[in-house]
Protein backbone atom coordinates (compact mmCIF):
# COMPACT_ATOMS: atom_id res chain seq x y z
CA UNK A 1 0.00 0.00 0.00
CA UNK A 2 1.15 3.42 -1.10
CA UNK A 3 0.57 4.67 2.65
CA UNK A 4 3.44 2.62 3.58
CA UNK A 5 5.60 4.12 1.87
CA UNK A 6 8.36 6.75 3.83
CA UNK A 7 9.99 7.51 0.51
CA UNK A 8 8.28 7.91 -3.19
CA UNK A 9 11.15 8.35 -5.58
CA UNK A 10 10.63 9.83 -9.18
CA UNK A 11 10.01 7.75 -12.00
CA UNK A 12 13.71 6.22 -13.00
CA UNK A 13 15.21 6.48 -9.66
CA UNK A 14 17.40 3.58 -8.37
CA UNK A 15 15.41 2.30 -5.64
CA UNK A 16 17.05 -0.98 -4.66
CA UNK A 17 20.67 -1.95 -5.40
CA UNK A 18 22.27 -5.90 -4.85
CA UNK A 19 25.48 -7.62 -5.83
CA UNK A 20 25.51 -8.01 -9.82
CA UNK A 21 22.66 -10.78 -10.79
CA UNK A 22 21.34 -12.89 -13.68
CA UNK A 23 20.19 -12.05 -17.35
CA UNK A 24 19.48 -9.54 -19.60
CA UNK A 25 17.30 -6.42 -18.55
CA UNK A 26 13.48 -6.16 -17.61
CA UNK A 27 10.63 -4.19 -16.88
CA UNK A 28 7.01 -5.21 -15.49
CA UNK A 29 4.92 -4.61 -12.71
CA UNK A 30 6.54 -5.46 -9.13
CA UNK A 31 4.69 -8.05 -6.01
CA UNK A 32 6.23 -7.93 -2.60
CA UNK A 33 5.79 -10.58 -1.04
CA UNK A 34 5.97 -10.94 3.08
CA UNK A 35 6.10 -14.67 3.19
CA UNK A 36 8.97 -16.95 2.14
CA UNK A 37 9.03 -19.05 -1.45
CA UNK A 38 9.31 -22.74 -1.89
CA UNK A 39 7.96 -24.01 -5.23
CA UNK A 40 6.82 -27.23 -3.83
CA UNK A 41 5.30 -26.00 -1.07
CA UNK A 42 3.63 -22.58 -1.69
CA UNK A 43 3.06 -22.89 -5.43
CA UNK A 44 0.43 -24.24 -8.35
CA UNK A 45 3.16 -25.15 -10.67
CA UNK A 46 0.28 -25.65 -13.74
CA UNK A 47 -0.41 -22.37 -13.31
CA UNK A 48 2.06 -20.01 -11.38
CA UNK A 49 -0.90 -19.05 -8.94
CA UNK A 50 0.53 -19.26 -4.71
CA UNK A 51 -1.28 -21.79 -3.55
CA UNK A 52 -0.61 -22.23 -0.05
CA UNK A 53 -3.09 -21.40 2.69
CA UNK A 54 -1.74 -18.10 4.30
CA UNK A 55 0.94 -17.31 2.18
CA UNK A 56 1.29 -13.76 1.74
CA UNK A 57 0.62 -13.98 -2.04
CA UNK A 58 -2.22 -16.60 -1.46
CA UNK A 59 -4.31 -16.79 -5.05
CA UNK A 60 -2.20 -14.55 -7.05
CA UNK A 61 -0.60 -15.34 -10.06
CA UNK A 62 3.09 -14.11 -10.71
CA UNK A 63 2.79 -14.46 -14.61
CA UNK A 64 4.94 -11.34 -16.01
CA UNK A 65 5.50 -9.73 -12.52
CA UNK A 66 8.92 -9.02 -11.11
CA UNK A 67 8.36 -10.62 -7.60
CA UNK A 68 10.00 -9.78 -4.41
CA UNK A 69 10.66 -12.60 -1.47
CA UNK A 70 12.31 -11.91 1.85
CA UNK A 71 13.86 -15.60 1.76
CA UNK A 72 13.61 -19.02 0.10
CA UNK A 73 12.75 -22.50 1.50
CA UNK A 74 12.40 -26.37 0.21
CA UNK A 75 14.02 -28.43 -1.79
CA UNK A 76 15.52 -29.39 -5.72
CA UNK A 77 12.05 -28.94 -7.21
CA UNK A 78 12.89 -25.41 -8.47
CA UNK A 79 15.55 -26.78 -10.51
CA UNK A 80 13.32 -27.57 -13.13
CA UNK A 81 10.09 -25.69 -11.88
CA UNK A 82 10.58 -22.21 -13.81
CA UNK A 83 11.51 -23.83 -17.20
CA UNK A 84 7.96 -25.74 -16.39
CA UNK A 85 6.35 -22.56 -15.88
CA UNK A 86 7.80 -20.37 -18.37
CA UNK A 87 6.99 -23.57 -20.93
CA UNK A 88 3.19 -22.60 -20.08
CA UNK A 89 3.73 -19.37 -20.78
CA UNK A 90 3.35 -18.57 -16.58
CA UNK A 91 6.69 -17.50 -15.05
CA UNK A 92 7.29 -14.39 -13.55
CA UNK A 93 9.69 -11.85 -15.55
CA UNK A 94 11.86 -11.58 -12.80
CA UNK A 95 12.38 -12.60 -9.38
CA UNK A 96 14.40 -10.35 -6.51
CA UNK A 97 15.45 -12.39 -3.22
CA UNK A 98 16.70 -10.89 0.23
CA UNK A 99 18.27 -13.98 0.87
CA UNK A 100 18.43 -17.42 -1.79
CA UNK A 101 19.77 -21.10 -2.07
CA UNK A 102 20.99 -22.23 -5.33
CA UNK A 103 18.72 -24.53 -6.27
CA UNK A 104 16.35 -21.36 -7.22
CA UNK A 105 19.21 -19.63 -9.22
CA UNK A 106 19.76 -23.02 -10.99
CA UNK A 107 16.52 -22.63 -11.87
CA UNK A 108 16.02 -19.16 -13.18
CA UNK A 109 19.45 -19.31 -14.97
CA UNK A 110 17.93 -22.29 -16.71
CA UNK A 111 14.85 -20.51 -17.57
CA UNK A 112 16.84 -17.25 -18.80
CA UNK A 113 14.39 -15.54 -16.14
CA UNK A 114 16.61 -11.91 -14.80
CA UNK A 115 17.34 -12.17 -10.62
CA UNK A 116 18.79 -10.45 -7.85
CA UNK A 117 19.71 -11.49 -4.17
CA UNK A 118 20.43 -9.07 -1.45
CA UNK A 119 18.44 -6.32 -2.82
CA UNK A 120 19.22 -3.43 0.10
CA UNK A 121 16.95 -1.46 1.18
CA UNK A 122 14.02 -3.84 2.35
CA UNK A 123 11.79 -3.73 -0.83
CA UNK A 124 8.90 -2.28 1.51
CA UNK A 125 10.54 0.85 2.54
CA UNK A 126 10.99 1.96 -1.05
CA UNK A 127 8.42 0.40 -3.65
CA UNK A 128 4.56 -0.90 -3.69
CA UNK A 129 2.87 -4.06 -4.88
CA UNK A 130 1.88 -2.29 -8.16
CA UNK A 131 4.61 -0.43 -9.15
CA UNK A 132 6.15 -0.61 -12.37
CA UNK A 133 10.20 -1.30 -12.20
CA UNK A 134 12.73 -1.65 -14.21
CA UNK A 135 15.17 -4.28 -13.01
CA UNK A 136 19.12 -4.47 -14.35
CA UNK A 137 21.02 -7.76 -13.46
CA UNK A 138 24.07 -6.86 -14.64
CA UNK A 139 24.51 -3.91 -12.62
CA UNK A 140 22.44 -4.37 -9.43
CA UNK A 141 19.89 -2.18 -10.04
CA UNK A 142 16.19 -2.27 -9.72
CA UNK A 143 14.82 1.36 -11.25
CA UNK A 144 11.48 2.66 -9.97
CA UNK A 145 9.62 3.63 -13.16
CA UNK A 146 6.25 5.16 -12.51
CA UNK A 147 4.61 5.19 -8.98
CA UNK A 148 1.46 3.02 -8.53
CA UNK A 149 -2.05 3.93 -9.39
CA UNK A 150 -4.05 5.58 -7.12
CA UNK A 151 -5.87 3.17 -4.89
CA UNK A 152 -4.57 0.15 -6.87
CA UNK A 153 -2.19 -2.41 -5.91
CA UNK A 154 -2.00 -3.46 -9.79
CA UNK A 155 -2.33 -6.96 -10.03
CA UNK A 156 -4.83 -9.66 -11.40
CA UNK A 157 -5.69 -12.56 -9.35
CA UNK B 1 23.55 -16.14 9.70
CA UNK B 2 25.97 -16.95 7.52
CA UNK B 3 26.60 -14.40 5.00
CA UNK B 4 25.23 -15.57 1.90
CA UNK B 5 27.91 -15.52 -1.40
CA UNK B 6 27.70 -12.89 -4.12
CA UNK B 7 29.23 -11.98 -7.20
CA UNK B 8 31.51 -9.65 -8.39
CA UNK B 9 34.70 -10.80 -10.27
CA UNK B 10 34.28 -13.15 -12.78
CA UNK B 11 35.30 -16.82 -12.95
CA UNK B 12 38.39 -18.14 -14.15
CA UNK B 13 38.31 -21.01 -16.71
CA UNK B 14 40.90 -23.98 -16.69
CA UNK B 15 42.01 -24.97 -20.18
CA UNK B 16 39.47 -27.93 -20.77
CA UNK B 17 36.57 -25.42 -19.32
CA UNK B 18 37.77 -22.83 -22.09
CA UNK B 19 37.68 -25.74 -25.26
CA UNK B 20 34.10 -26.62 -23.56
CA UNK B 21 33.20 -22.55 -23.70
CA UNK B 22 34.58 -22.26 -27.38
CA UNK B 23 31.81 -25.20 -28.10
CA UNK B 24 34.75 -28.38 -28.78
CA UNK B 25 32.96 -30.61 -27.03
CA UNK B 26 29.36 -29.62 -28.45
CA UNK B 27 26.83 -27.32 -28.26
CA UNK B 28 25.19 -29.40 -25.16
CA UNK B 29 28.49 -28.91 -22.73
CA UNK B 30 28.97 -25.98 -24.11
CA UNK B 31 25.23 -24.30 -22.86
CA UNK B 32 25.73 -26.54 -19.87
CA UNK B 33 28.97 -24.62 -19.11
CA UNK B 34 27.37 -21.24 -19.67
CA UNK B 35 24.42 -22.14 -17.18
CA UNK B 36 27.38 -23.45 -14.53
CA UNK B 37 29.18 -20.10 -15.08
CA UNK B 38 26.28 -18.16 -14.51
CA UNK B 39 25.23 -19.79 -11.55
CA UNK B 40 28.79 -19.87 -10.05
CA UNK B 41 29.57 -15.94 -10.90
CA UNK B 42 26.04 -15.23 -9.23
CA UNK B 43 27.45 -16.73 -6.03
CA UNK B 44 30.87 -15.16 -6.43
CA UNK B 45 32.83 -18.57 -7.28
CA UNK B 46 36.53 -18.43 -8.43
CA UNK B 47 36.74 -21.35 -10.21
CA UNK B 48 35.00 -24.62 -11.26
CA UNK B 49 36.38 -27.96 -10.02
CA UNK B 50 36.37 -31.36 -11.08
CA UNK B 51 33.41 -33.81 -10.13
CA UNK B 52 33.70 -37.29 -9.77
CA UNK B 53 29.78 -38.31 -9.65
CA UNK B 54 26.58 -36.68 -10.07
CA UNK B 55 23.37 -37.25 -8.59
CA UNK B 56 20.54 -36.58 -10.68
CA UNK B 57 16.74 -35.47 -9.72
CA UNK B 58 14.39 -35.95 -12.72
CA UNK B 59 11.75 -37.53 -13.61
CA UNK B 60 8.23 -36.08 -15.03
CA UNK B 61 6.43 -34.81 -11.64
CA UNK B 62 9.60 -33.13 -11.02
CA UNK B 63 10.33 -31.98 -14.32
CA UNK B 64 7.07 -31.23 -16.31
CA UNK B 65 6.70 -30.83 -20.44
CA UNK B 66 8.76 -28.18 -20.33
CA UNK B 67 11.90 -30.33 -18.71
CA UNK B 68 11.07 -33.21 -21.23
CA UNK B 69 11.74 -30.99 -23.66
CA UNK B 70 14.82 -29.65 -22.44
CA UNK B 71 16.37 -33.54 -22.29
CA UNK B 72 14.58 -34.48 -25.47
CA UNK B 73 16.67 -31.55 -27.25
CA UNK B 74 19.80 -32.97 -25.61
CA UNK B 75 19.29 -36.66 -26.89
CA UNK B 76 18.78 -35.36 -30.58
CA UNK B 77 21.80 -33.07 -29.99
CA UNK B 78 23.81 -36.03 -29.24
CA UNK B 79 24.73 -35.32 -25.52
CA UNK B 80 26.45 -37.57 -23.53
CA UNK B 81 27.27 -37.26 -19.77
CA UNK B 82 31.15 -36.98 -19.10
CA UNK B 83 31.54 -38.14 -15.74
CA UNK B 84 28.85 -41.37 -14.02
CA UNK B 85 25.44 -39.77 -13.43
CA UNK B 86 22.93 -41.57 -10.96
CA UNK B 87 19.34 -40.63 -11.13
CA UNK B 88 17.03 -40.30 -8.00
CA UNK B 89 13.78 -41.95 -6.78
CA UNK B 90 11.24 -41.37 -9.67
CA UNK B 91 7.49 -41.05 -9.91
CA UNK B 92 6.89 -44.10 -11.11
CA UNK B 93 7.58 -47.92 -9.71
CA UNK B 94 7.28 -49.10 -13.28
CA UNK B 95 6.67 -52.76 -11.99
CA UNK B 96 3.85 -51.58 -9.37
CA UNK B 97 2.27 -48.76 -11.10
CA UNK B 98 -1.33 -50.50 -11.57
CA UNK B 99 -1.31 -51.47 -8.00
CA UNK B 100 -1.35 -48.13 -6.91
CA UNK B 101 -3.24 -46.51 -9.45
CA UNK B 102 -0.94 -44.31 -11.06
CA UNK B 103 -1.98 -43.27 -14.54
CA UNK B 104 -1.33 -44.52 -17.48
CA UNK B 105 -0.37 -41.66 -19.12
CA UNK B 106 2.32 -40.44 -16.16
CA UNK B 107 3.75 -44.18 -16.34
CA UNK B 108 3.96 -43.69 -20.29
CA UNK B 109 5.89 -40.41 -20.39
CA UNK B 110 7.98 -41.47 -17.42
CA UNK B 111 9.15 -44.33 -19.11
CA UNK B 112 9.66 -42.18 -22.35
CA UNK B 113 11.81 -39.86 -20.06
CA UNK B 114 14.01 -42.65 -18.53
CA UNK B 115 14.91 -43.91 -22.15
CA UNK B 116 16.04 -39.95 -22.90
CA UNK B 117 18.15 -40.19 -19.46
CA UNK B 118 19.69 -43.93 -20.52
CA UNK B 119 20.81 -42.53 -24.17
CA UNK B 120 22.30 -39.18 -22.10
CA UNK B 121 24.48 -41.80 -20.43
CA UNK B 122 22.44 -41.96 -17.05
CA UNK B 123 22.96 -45.22 -14.46
CA UNK B 124 19.54 -45.62 -13.30
CA UNK B 125 19.76 -46.48 -9.72
CA UNK B 126 16.65 -44.27 -9.09
CA UNK B 127 17.60 -43.91 -5.36
CA UNK B 128 17.55 -41.38 -3.03
CA UNK B 129 19.87 -43.62 -0.98
CA UNK B 130 22.65 -43.55 -3.32
CA UNK B 131 25.01 -43.27 -0.39
CA UNK B 132 23.93 -45.91 1.52
CA UNK B 133 24.15 -48.18 -1.84
CA UNK B 134 25.71 -47.19 -4.65
CA UNK B 135 28.32 -44.70 -4.38
CA UNK B 136 30.36 -42.91 -1.29
CA UNK B 137 32.28 -39.81 -1.92
CA UNK B 138 35.62 -40.13 -0.05
CA UNK B 139 36.41 -37.50 2.52
CA UNK B 140 37.27 -33.71 0.32
CA UNK B 141 35.84 -35.40 -2.88
CA UNK B 142 33.63 -33.15 -5.09
CA UNK B 143 30.36 -34.19 -6.21
CA UNK B 144 27.52 -32.94 -7.67
CA UNK B 145 24.47 -34.49 -6.40
CA UNK B 146 21.07 -33.56 -6.35
CA UNK B 147 18.35 -34.34 -3.67
CA UNK B 148 18.62 -32.50 -0.10
CA UNK B 149 18.38 -35.61 1.97
CA UNK B 150 21.84 -36.31 -0.39
CA UNK B 151 23.51 -33.41 -0.37
CA UNK B 152 23.56 -33.16 3.62
CA UNK B 153 24.30 -36.79 3.79
CA UNK B 154 27.59 -36.18 1.54
CA UNK B 155 28.59 -33.51 3.33
CA UNK B 156 28.06 -33.84 7.20
CA UNK B 157 28.81 -37.78 7.23
CA UNK B 158 31.26 -38.45 4.89
CA UNK B 159 33.01 -34.78 4.41
CA UNK B 160 32.61 -34.92 0.62
CA UNK B 161 31.56 -31.48 -0.96
CA UNK B 162 28.62 -30.50 -2.82
CA UNK B 163 26.06 -27.91 -3.11
CA UNK B 164 22.16 -28.70 -4.00
CA UNK B 165 22.75 -29.55 -7.36
CA UNK B 166 19.02 -29.18 -9.02
CA UNK B 167 17.91 -31.58 -11.71
CA UNK B 168 19.36 -29.41 -14.49
CA UNK B 169 22.43 -28.03 -12.69
CA UNK B 170 23.12 -31.83 -12.22
CA UNK B 171 22.35 -32.52 -15.59
CA UNK B 172 24.60 -29.34 -16.51
CA UNK B 173 27.47 -31.23 -14.44
CA UNK B 174 27.06 -34.56 -15.98
CA UNK B 175 27.72 -33.03 -19.62
CA UNK B 176 31.02 -30.55 -18.37
CA UNK B 177 32.16 -32.90 -15.50
CA UNK B 178 32.92 -29.87 -13.28
CA UNK B 179 30.70 -27.44 -11.44
CA UNK B 180 31.41 -24.07 -9.63
CA UNK B 181 33.42 -23.89 -6.32
CA UNK B 182 30.71 -21.74 -4.12
CA UNK B 183 29.35 -22.88 -0.94
CA UNK B 184 30.29 -26.44 0.19
CA UNK B 185 33.21 -26.78 -2.10
CA UNK B 186 35.13 -23.85 0.42
CA UNK B 187 36.25 -24.71 3.79
CA UNK B 188 35.48 -21.58 4.94
CA UNK B 189 31.52 -22.12 4.41
CA UNK B 190 31.43 -25.17 6.17
CA UNK B 191 32.33 -23.67 9.73
CA UNK B 192 29.44 -24.54 12.20
CA UNK B 193 27.61 -21.15 13.40
CA UNK B 194 25.00 -22.16 15.75
CA UNK B 195 25.40 -24.57 18.67
CA UNK B 196 22.59 -26.90 19.35
CA UNK B 197 22.71 -28.71 22.72
CA UNK B 198 21.10 -31.70 22.05
CA UNK B 199 19.42 -33.05 25.33
CA UNK B 200 16.64 -35.28 24.50
CA UNK B 201 16.07 -39.12 24.48
CA UNK B 202 16.74 -40.40 20.66
CA UNK B 203 14.95 -44.24 21.11
CA UNK B 204 13.73 -44.32 16.76
CA UNK B 205 14.19 -43.21 13.49
CA UNK B 206 10.83 -40.73 14.07
CA UNK B 207 12.92 -39.03 17.06
CA UNK B 208 15.90 -38.63 14.71
CA UNK B 209 13.52 -36.84 11.95
CA UNK B 210 12.12 -34.70 14.84
CA UNK B 211 14.93 -33.50 15.67
CA UNK B 212 16.16 -32.67 12.26
CA UNK B 213 12.94 -30.95 11.67
CA UNK B 214 12.99 -28.96 15.15
CA UNK B 215 16.47 -27.76 14.44
CA UNK B 216 15.54 -26.89 10.92
CA UNK B 217 12.92 -24.41 11.70
CA UNK B 218 15.16 -22.79 13.47
CA UNK B 219 18.06 -22.59 11.21
CA UNK B 220 15.77 -21.99 8.26
CA UNK B 221 18.99 -20.94 5.62
CA UNK B 222 21.10 -22.91 3.12
CA UNK B 223 24.44 -21.19 3.83
CA UNK B 224 23.84 -21.77 7.93
CA UNK B 225 25.59 -24.60 9.65
CA UNK B 226 24.08 -25.94 12.98
CA UNK B 227 26.28 -28.14 15.22
CA UNK B 228 24.47 -30.44 16.94
CA UNK B 229 26.41 -31.18 20.53
CA UNK B 230 25.99 -33.13 23.71
CA UNK B 231 24.30 -35.89 21.50
CA UNK B 232 24.06 -38.90 23.80
CA UNK B 233 22.87 -41.73 22.01
CA UNK B 234 25.76 -42.99 19.24
CA UNK B 235 23.66 -42.71 16.04
CA UNK B 236 23.40 -45.72 13.47
CA UNK B 237 23.34 -44.96 9.85
CA UNK B 238 19.31 -45.03 9.22
CA UNK B 239 19.42 -42.17 12.34
CA UNK B 240 21.75 -39.84 10.63
CA UNK B 241 19.62 -40.59 7.72
CA UNK B 242 16.74 -39.07 8.89
CA UNK B 243 18.27 -36.51 11.11
CA UNK B 244 19.64 -35.08 7.63
CA UNK B 245 16.49 -35.68 5.40
CA UNK B 246 14.41 -33.31 8.25
CA UNK B 247 17.22 -31.02 8.47
CA UNK B 248 17.35 -30.60 4.88
CA UNK B 249 13.64 -30.18 4.37
CA UNK B 250 12.50 -27.92 7.22
CA UNK B 251 15.87 -26.06 7.58
CA UNK B 252 17.23 -25.78 3.89
CA UNK B 253 20.82 -26.95 5.57
CA UNK B 254 23.28 -28.43 3.07
CA UNK B 255 25.38 -29.70 6.25
CA UNK B 256 25.32 -29.90 9.92
CA UNK B 257 28.15 -30.70 12.16
CA UNK B 258 27.71 -33.66 15.18
CA UNK B 259 30.57 -32.94 17.59
CA UNK B 260 32.09 -36.46 18.19
CA UNK B 261 30.39 -38.07 15.22
CA UNK B 262 30.95 -36.86 11.60
CA UNK B 263 34.57 -36.06 10.38
CA UNK B 264 35.42 -32.33 10.43
CA UNK B 265 33.65 -32.06 14.24
CA UNK B 266 35.66 -33.90 16.24
CA UNK B 267 35.54 -31.23 18.67
CA UNK B 268 33.47 -28.28 19.00
CA UNK B 269 36.50 -25.65 18.30
CA UNK B 270 36.99 -27.98 14.93
CA UNK B 271 32.64 -27.57 14.50
CA UNK B 272 33.05 -23.71 15.00
CA UNK B 273 36.39 -22.92 13.13
CA UNK B 274 38.38 -21.95 16.39
CA UNK B 275 35.35 -18.91 17.08
CA UNK B 276 32.38 -18.93 19.26
CA UNK B 277 28.89 -19.78 17.72
CA UNK B 278 26.75 -16.77 17.40
CA UNK B 279 23.72 -18.34 19.26
CA UNK B 280 22.93 -21.32 21.23
CA UNK B 281 19.70 -23.30 22.15
CA UNK B 282 18.68 -26.25 23.97
CA UNK B 283 16.66 -28.87 22.66
CA UNK B 284 14.92 -31.36 24.89
CA UNK B 285 12.37 -33.99 25.24
CA UNK B 286 9.44 -31.46 25.81
CA UNK B 287 10.59 -29.85 22.42
CA UNK B 288 11.18 -33.09 20.87
CA UNK B 289 7.42 -33.69 22.27
CA UNK B 290 6.16 -30.26 21.09
CA UNK B 291 7.51 -31.16 17.49
CA UNK B 292 5.39 -34.50 17.52
CA UNK B 293 2.59 -32.80 18.34
CA UNK B 294 2.30 -30.58 15.45
CA UNK B 295 1.29 -33.25 13.70
CA UNK B 296 -1.64 -33.83 16.07
CA UNK B 297 -4.21 -37.06 14.65
CA UNK B 298 -7.36 -36.21 12.90
CA UNK B 299 -9.17 -38.92 14.11
CA UNK B 300 -8.33 -42.39 15.40
CA UNK B 301 -8.73 -44.67 11.98
CA UNK B 302 -5.80 -44.31 10.09
CA UNK B 303 -6.16 -44.88 6.49
CA UNK B 304 -2.38 -45.08 4.88
CA UNK B 305 0.51 -45.81 6.64
CA UNK B 306 3.86 -44.59 4.62
CA UNK B 307 7.44 -45.44 5.01
CA UNK B 308 9.24 -43.20 2.85
CA UNK B 309 11.41 -40.39 2.59
CA UNK B 310 14.45 -41.40 2.44
CA UNK B 311 14.00 -44.79 1.23
CA UNK B 312 14.18 -47.99 3.44
CA UNK B 313 17.70 -49.25 3.93
CA UNK B 314 18.00 -53.20 4.19
CA UNK B 315 17.88 -52.83 7.81
CA UNK B 316 15.16 -50.36 7.81
CA UNK B 317 13.08 -52.98 5.96
CA UNK B 318 14.83 -56.09 7.75
CA UNK B 319 12.94 -54.61 11.73
CA UNK B 320 9.57 -53.51 9.44
CA UNK B 321 9.14 -57.40 8.39
CA UNK B 322 9.99 -58.72 12.02
CA UNK B 323 7.63 -55.67 13.38
CA UNK B 324 4.49 -57.48 11.09
CA UNK B 325 5.49 -61.20 11.38
CA UNK B 326 2.44 -63.23 11.77
CA UNK B 327 0.40 -59.95 11.89
CA UNK B 328 -2.24 -58.51 9.10
CA UNK B 329 -2.72 -54.96 7.93
CA UNK B 330 -5.96 -54.02 9.14
CA UNK B 331 -8.54 -54.05 5.91
CA UNK B 332 -9.30 -50.47 5.91
CA UNK B 333 -5.53 -49.16 6.13
CA UNK B 334 -2.82 -49.61 3.49
CA UNK B 335 0.88 -49.73 4.19
CA UNK B 336 3.13 -48.86 1.65
CA UNK B 337 6.86 -48.79 1.93
CA UNK B 338 9.39 -47.55 -0.33
CA UNK B 339 12.92 -48.52 -0.84
CA UNK B 340 15.41 -48.74 -4.12
CA UNK B 341 16.11 -51.81 -6.65
CA UNK B 342 18.89 -53.19 -4.72
CA UNK B 343 18.10 -52.89 -1.36
CA UNK B 344 14.41 -54.22 -2.61
CA UNK B 345 16.89 -57.77 -4.10
CA UNK B 346 18.29 -58.11 -1.28
CA UNK B 347 15.62 -57.92 1.66
CA UNK B 348 13.84 -60.23 -0.83
CA UNK B 349 16.43 -62.36 -0.97
CA UNK B 350 16.36 -62.33 3.10
CA UNK B 351 12.88 -63.19 3.87
CA UNK B 352 12.02 -59.50 4.23
CA UNK B 353 10.05 -58.31 1.57
CA UNK B 354 7.72 -61.47 1.39
CA UNK B 355 7.04 -60.78 5.06
CA UNK B 356 5.76 -57.07 4.52
CA UNK B 357 4.27 -58.87 1.55
CA UNK B 358 2.14 -61.25 3.22
CA UNK B 359 0.96 -59.23 5.52
CA UNK B 360 -0.61 -57.05 2.91
CA UNK B 361 1.80 -54.14 2.71
CA UNK B 362 3.05 -53.25 -0.38
CA UNK B 363 6.93 -52.67 -1.17
CA UNK B 364 7.66 -49.90 -4.23
CA UNK B 365 11.10 -49.61 -5.54
CA UNK B 366 12.54 -47.17 -7.37
CA UNK B 367 10.61 -44.73 -6.01
CA UNK B 368 9.37 -41.96 -3.34
CA UNK B 369 5.75 -41.74 -2.49
CA UNK B 370 5.91 -37.59 -1.98
CA UNK B 371 6.57 -37.44 -5.86
CA UNK B 372 3.85 -40.27 -6.95
CA UNK B 373 1.06 -37.62 -7.00
CA UNK B 374 0.12 -38.63 -3.73
CA UNK B 375 -2.85 -36.27 -3.53
CA UNK B 376 -4.14 -38.20 -6.69
CA UNK B 377 -3.38 -41.37 -5.11
CA UNK B 378 -5.37 -40.25 -2.13
CA UNK B 379 -8.43 -39.46 -4.30
CA UNK B 380 -8.59 -42.61 -5.83
CA UNK B 381 -8.21 -44.95 -2.90
CA UNK B 382 -9.75 -42.16 -0.42
CA UNK B 383 -7.54 -41.80 1.77
CA UNK B 384 -7.55 -38.41 3.74
CA UNK B 385 -4.63 -39.06 6.28
CA UNK B 386 -1.37 -39.95 6.07
CA UNK B 387 0.92 -41.52 9.14
CA UNK B 388 4.48 -41.80 8.71
CA UNK B 389 7.73 -42.28 11.00
CA UNK B 390 9.33 -39.60 8.45
CA UNK B 391 9.39 -35.92 9.32
CA UNK B 392 10.46 -35.16 6.00
CA UNK B 393 7.24 -36.52 4.82
CA UNK B 394 5.04 -35.25 6.80
CA UNK B 395 6.70 -31.64 5.95
CA UNK B 396 6.02 -32.53 2.30
CA UNK B 397 2.68 -34.06 1.97
CA UNK B 398 0.71 -30.93 4.67
CA UNK B 399 1.15 -29.16 1.23
CA UNK B 400 -0.63 -31.61 -0.72
CA UNK B 401 -3.22 -31.07 1.62
CA UNK B 402 -3.36 -34.44 3.26
CA UNK B 403 -3.72 -34.49 7.29
CA UNK B 404 0.33 -36.01 8.31
CA UNK B 405 0.70 -37.48 11.49
CA UNK B 406 4.05 -38.44 12.54
CA UNK B 407 4.64 -41.26 15.12
CA UNK B 408 7.55 -43.17 15.80
CA UNK B 409 8.28 -46.63 13.68
CA UNK B 410 6.31 -49.23 15.82
CA UNK B 411 3.64 -47.05 16.68
CA UNK B 412 2.83 -46.80 12.50
CA UNK B 413 3.02 -50.88 12.24
CA UNK B 414 0.72 -51.09 15.04
CA UNK B 415 -1.53 -48.35 13.54
CA UNK B 416 -1.56 -50.31 10.38
CA UNK B 417 -2.33 -53.80 11.89
CA UNK B 418 -5.36 -52.30 13.79
CA UNK B 419 -6.31 -49.31 11.86
CA UNK B 420 -6.13 -47.48 14.60
CA UNK B 421 -3.88 -44.80 15.88
CA UNK B 422 -3.11 -46.85 19.60
CA UNK B 423 -3.63 -44.54 22.75
CA UNK B 424 -0.75 -42.48 24.53
CA UNK B 425 -0.26 -39.41 22.39
CA UNK B 426 1.96 -38.62 20.00
CA UNK B 427 4.83 -39.18 22.08
CA UNK B 428 3.57 -42.58 22.87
Amino acid sequence: MTADRPLAPPPGRVVLTAPPGFGPEVEALVVLSRSTFSIRYDMDRETGVISRKGHALEGLSLAGKIVYFPAVQGGVAAGWAFLALAHRGVAPAGVLFGRTNPVMIQGLVLAGIPALHQVRPDPFTVLATGDRVRLRPARGLVELVTPPRAGSAGCSR
Amino acid sequence: MSPEPAGGAGLLLGPREARIRAGELGEPARLALEQQVAVGEFFGAKALVPVGNVHMMGDMEVMGEGGFAFVEGLVAQGARFAVPVTTNARCVDFDRAAAVRQRPELVARERALVAHLRTLGALQVDTCINYQTVYQPHFGEHVAWGDTGTVIWANSVLGARTNYEAGPAALAAGLTGVTPAYGYHLPAERRGRLRFEVRCALGDWADWGALGGLIGRRVLDYWTVPVLAGVRQRPQADDLKHLGAALASYGSCAMYHMVGVTPEARDEAEAFGGRPPEASHVVDDADLAAFYATYPEDRAEVDVVVLSAPQLSVLELARVAELLRGRRVHGNTALLVTTNFANREMAARLGHVQLIEAAGGQVLSGTCWYIMEPARMAAAFGWRNVLTNSAKMANIIGGYRLHPILRRTAVCIEAAVTGRLPAGGPSG
